[in-house]
């Protein structure tokens, strides 16, 4: 490809996601892209360039920005923050929370769905507990493919081995031939819908609890500041942030702080506003 | 150092299933097939038992209910390693005592994850 091309997907695809592609992932853009030239029925990237050039058409655009996200995942990814999530989290949120009966969660970088089906399954789980509760989770992507293959609930075997207890297949889980499709009371708890982590999330509403696991490692520093403050915004000052494995918000963002005792998750620090349960609370 | 108790009637794949409970560091014993586990767990019982379903003499769900009848045959974490790919097989795995199940083919990042999530790892 030529340099000044590459220039010109690097900058779209900052633009348009928050992607840093360093030249010596350029080798990346080969193998996404080639697939969307062959769509659009041009030869190679060089002529895909000239086509972006040509028609600035928003479709196009979309694809080459689509393709070249990383859609990885996995249910219980990690086992730890949903093991936490479970014996630590909610247990404190439902105490905070017991007046209001109300969790929103937000899963900001759902992909094709193992994130929120598998807090949906630990909420499932709890269910006699939390009998009366009001849960809504919300699972956003950038990728409206992936949010399709979310919404589906169909998985192959290959995906519903990593990291789903085999108790979880038996419960939640039909067979059909190779497939295993989630069944519909689990499908039905979460929510999804595309969101651009680079936009004001303002209209999504308020969040007791964030995933952004395993996106910010694609973007640039001021990119992930920008995107921890606005996070912040939309949380109660108890709400719980959770990041991936290899992310931290050190040296990036001080408007959260970790929770003590607690790795990889963190609260808003004290100058994001307080829930409306916890003013409510401090009024009696 | 924890033990692993391979059961199955492919030579190859005790020796794939050896290679990598080794790396997770496991002491690694063989069996060809349910009648020599058994022997086998007579005189050790062993903490882990990656188990094949279809054997010879006698296959994986009979040894493993033959398994939690004897004494100490509780203890060890069992995780079935099998074709056998449908629910119904699974569900009588996890009612005969099974703790996890793995759908062959298997690879290391599943033997891992499936060991941690039992609390071997
Ligand atoms: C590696 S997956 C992480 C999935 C899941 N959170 C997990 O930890 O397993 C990253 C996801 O982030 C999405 N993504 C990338 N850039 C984004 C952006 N600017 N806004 C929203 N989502 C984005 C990708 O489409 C992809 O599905």
């Amino acid at each position: 490809m030529q340099a000044d091309n590459f220039e010109v997907l690097q900058k779209l695809l900052k633009q348009r996601s928050g992607l840093v592609v360093s030249p010596e992932k350029a080798y990346l853009l080969e193998s996404r892209l080639m697939p969307v030239a062959r769509k659009w029925s041009v030869k190679g990237l060089d002529e895909l360039v000239a086509l972006v050039r040509a028609k600035r058409d928003e479709k196009l655009l979309q694809d080459i920005t689509e393709a070249m996200t990383t859609n990885e995942s996995s249910f219980f990814r990690d086992t730890r923050p949903f093991d936490q999530f479970k014996s630590v989290v909610l247990p404190q949120l439902m105490e905070q929370r017991a007046s209001r009966r109300h969790l929103r969660i937000w899963c900001a970088a759902a992909s094709t769905g193992q994130e929120p089906y598998s807090l949906a399954m630990v909420l499932h789980e709890e269910r006699v507990r939390m009998n009366g509760w009001r849960v809504e989770i919300l699972g956003t992507d950038l990728s409206t493919e992936v949010l399709d293959k979310a919404r589906d609930g169909v998985y192959s075997q290959f995906e519903i081995q990593r990291g789903l207890p085999i108790t979880y297949l038996v419960k939640y889980f039909r067979q059909d031939g190779d497939k295993w499709l989630l069944s519909p009371e689990i499908r039905q708890m979460v929510d999804y819908r595309p969101f651009n982590l680079l936009e004001d999330p303002t209209a999504l509403g308020r969040f007791d609890i964030v995933f952004l696991r395993n996106v910010l490692i694609y973007f640039d520093r001021p990119d992930k500041a920008s995107i921890l403050g606005r996070v912040a915004k939309l949380m109660p000052s108890d709400g719980v942030l959770y990041l991936g494995g290899a992310e931290t918000v050190f040296g990036i963002s001080d408007r959260f702080k970790p929770v003590e005792g607690q790795r990889g998750i963190y609260q808003p620090t004290s100058d994001a506003e307080p829930s409306s349960a916890g003013r409510q609370a401090a009024a009696f | 150092m924890k033990t692993c108790l391979v059961v199955d009637d492919s030579r190859v794949v005790r020796k794939v299933a050896r290679k990598i409970l080794e790396e997770l560091e496991f002491a690694c014993d063989e069996a060809e097939d349910g009648k020599q586990a058994m022997d086998h767990c007579m005189v050790t019982m062993p903490d882990a038992i990656l188990l094949d379903w279809n054997m010879p003499v006698m296959n994986g769900i009979e040894f493993l209910r033959a398994l939690r009848q004897m004494t100490h045959g509780a203890e060890p974490k069992v995780v079935l390693c099998t074709t056998e790919n449908d629910l119904n097989h699974i569900q009588e795995a996890l009612s005969a005592g099974a703790n996890e199940y793995i759908m062959k083919p298997f690879d290391s990042d599943i033997i891992q994850n499936k060991f941690e999530q039992v609390g071997l790892l």
